[in-house]
């Protein structure tokens, strides 16, 4: 393999810094004890204690904490049992037609999610607010978990199924004790997915949220209307260390799984 | 007796295709055929061939294709120059940890850089030229813009090169080809549908960008998605607002007919891995 010469090297280091240098000059003034992210004058953590005395943050960041999982659940859920069946659709004309109608939701603009996702609710009458976020939230992330936990399956032997099925386990057996098993690095694929997606919303969010229901990306948007304010930037540095160690975590864990596997 | 099992697992997720997949978009098309008053017409679509709304398709296109061209330019050497670094793994994973950063924030940082006391005019002064305006200007939209999608360029772009045979370069190098012909002639087409895909993770969601516009752009850039987002939330003009929204996904539907590869690619953005 060719080695990489200086100047591509410092290619590479320079887009790594313009990635990173908003991110951690946001982090960094979050410790400003001045109140604009021009001249640091001091060393402060009052503004991350601010983050953590305001109520209304902070019931703000449950309920984003809480639509993230129970979005990633439900999403979960559905989205293997129809992988699950769509495995088992013998008709290839309707498994592609099935197929494309799932990735409709992934290749669609965020704006048009929200706008047609904010007339559905208004049709059927659901109020906006947590339920109509949840609601999104799962439905846009059902494609991404199909789209992690049907490569596992395709990839699984059906003799396997037959085998259990000779040696007399019973249907609820077969997907308990060997599909389920089979697929689990797929679903937790998936999950996180459904998860990290739902943290990250904003545009379908902030159609469908209304007015007494809020995120922290919704949130941020209309702190960040009002001017520059250093909470902010405590949160961000609150989310940028959250994320970190999920990433680290998923790609280690990841990593030991196809490890154990076969290997990459 | 094993398929009929298997197929009821299929209920929720036919239950979920009908209500959030199909449903939605027979809702759009239909609003779009709404006046104010709920009474039908054809109006909406008449207003969208206006010289108002041609011209603010046109620039949406013009920023999207400008951003689309300026994060292609950065993200194929990058990825490129990645493939040859040891850990590129790990390394991969580093250029993808910003895309997971809440986009918002990495939006509000920009008011910050960007601001009239910020580190870029600090700079511009230090070296003796007067203040800047920088943000609420387009050069920041764009700038943001593509510091937004670089991930999710890069990542199909590496994954299309890691696939590469070495052994081709190899051979085109051995033939007597100088490096940038083989660049040219053996791993630029041989990594198209890569760079076809980052296309497609950039472009579409460019066109429907709203918050950007408003964080950075001050409302000077108006793309579609902002003309949607102001239509529903703004005006409560829904019907026009579905009208834009009926453009749009047709020309997303162009954009994947050109970009598409015969398999379908899981790349919306960086974490679609």
């Amino acid at each position: 393999m060719e080695k990489l010469s200086k100047k591509s090297k410092l290619y590479l280091a320079f887009v790594f810094v313009v990635l990173y240098a908003p991110i951690l000059f946001l982090v960094f003034y979050s410790f400003n004890s001045g109140d604009s992210m021009t001249n640091f004058k001091s060393f402060t953590l009052s503004h991350y204690k601010d983050v953590f005395n305001d109520s209304r943050l902070i019931v703000i960041l449950i309920n984003t904490v809480v639509v993230a999982l129970l979005s990633a659940l439900i999403s979960t859920i559905i989205g293997t049992l129809g992988s699950i069946g769509i495995i088992a659709i013998r008709n290839r004309k309707l498994r592609n037609m099935v197929l494309s109608l799932n990735n409709i939701l992934i290749v669609s603009p965020d704006v048009i999610i929200g706008a047609s996702f904010l007339i559905l609710f208004t049709m059927v009458g659901v109020k906006l607010g947590f339920t109509s976020v949840l609601l999104s939230h799962a439905a846009f992330s059902i494609p991404i978990v199909v789209l992690m936990v049907l490569p596992k399956l395709q990839e699984m032997n059906s003799s396997l199924i037959d085998a259990a099925l000779d040696l007399g386990a019973s249907r609820r057996d077969v997907l308990t004790r060997v599909i389920l098993p089979y697929i689990k690095p797929g679903i937790f694929a998936g999950f996180f997915m459904a998860l990290t997606y739902s943290l990250d919303d904003f545009a379908v969010t902030f159609f469908v949220t209304g007015n007494g229901f809020s995120t922290l990306s919704v949130e941020i948007y209309s702190m960040a209307r009002a001017g520059v304010s250093l909470t902010v930037n405590a949160i961000s540095g609150i989310v940028f260390f959250v994320t970190l160690i999920l990433v680290l975590g998923y790609y280690f864990i990841s990593n030991h799984q196809s490890r154990t596997g076969a290997q990459k | 007796m094993r398929k009929k099992g298997n197929l009821l697992s299929l209920i929720p997720y036919y239950i979920w295709i009908l209500l959030f997949v199909i449903a939605p978009i027979l809702l759009v098309a239909y609003y779009s055929l709404l006046d104010l008053h709920g009474h039908f017409t054809i109006e909406n679509y008449k207003n969208f061939f206006t010289s108002v709304y041609l011209k603010m398709t046109l620039s949406s296109f013009w920023y999207a294709f400008l951003i689309t061209l300026f994060s292609l330019l950065v993200s194929y050497p990058a990825a490129y120059f990645i493939t040859k670094l040891k850990h590129k793994q790990l390394w991969l994973i580093l250029i993808i940890i910003p895309s997971w950063i809440n986009l918002l924030l990495k939006t509000y940082a920009f008011i910050g850089i960007f601001g009239n006391k910020g580190p870029i005019n600090a700079f511009v002064q230090a070296i003796g030229l007067p203040k800047q305006q920088i943000l609420f200007t387009d050069i920041a939209f764009v700038f943001v813009a593509v510091y937004i999608f670089i991930p999710f360029m890069i990542l199909p772009i590496f994954n299309a090169l890691d696939k590469l045979n070495p052994a081709l370069i190899d051979a085109s190098r051995d033939l007597g080809a100088s490096k940038f012909t083989t660049l040219r002639r053996v791993v630029i087409p041989l990594t198209m549908n890569g760079i076809k895909s980052g296309i497609q993770a950039v472009f579409i969601p460019s066109l429907s960008l709203f918050m950007i516009t408003r964080l950075i752009a001050g409302n000077r850039v108006i793309t579609l998605g902002t003309a949607i987002e102001e239509q529903f939330l703004v005006t409560q003009n829904w019907g026009m607002g579905s009208t834009i929204a009926v453009f749009l996904i047709i020309f997303m539907l162009i954009i994947m007919l050109f970009t598409g590869e015969k398999r379908k690619g899981a790349v919306r953005n960086g974490k679609t891995k």
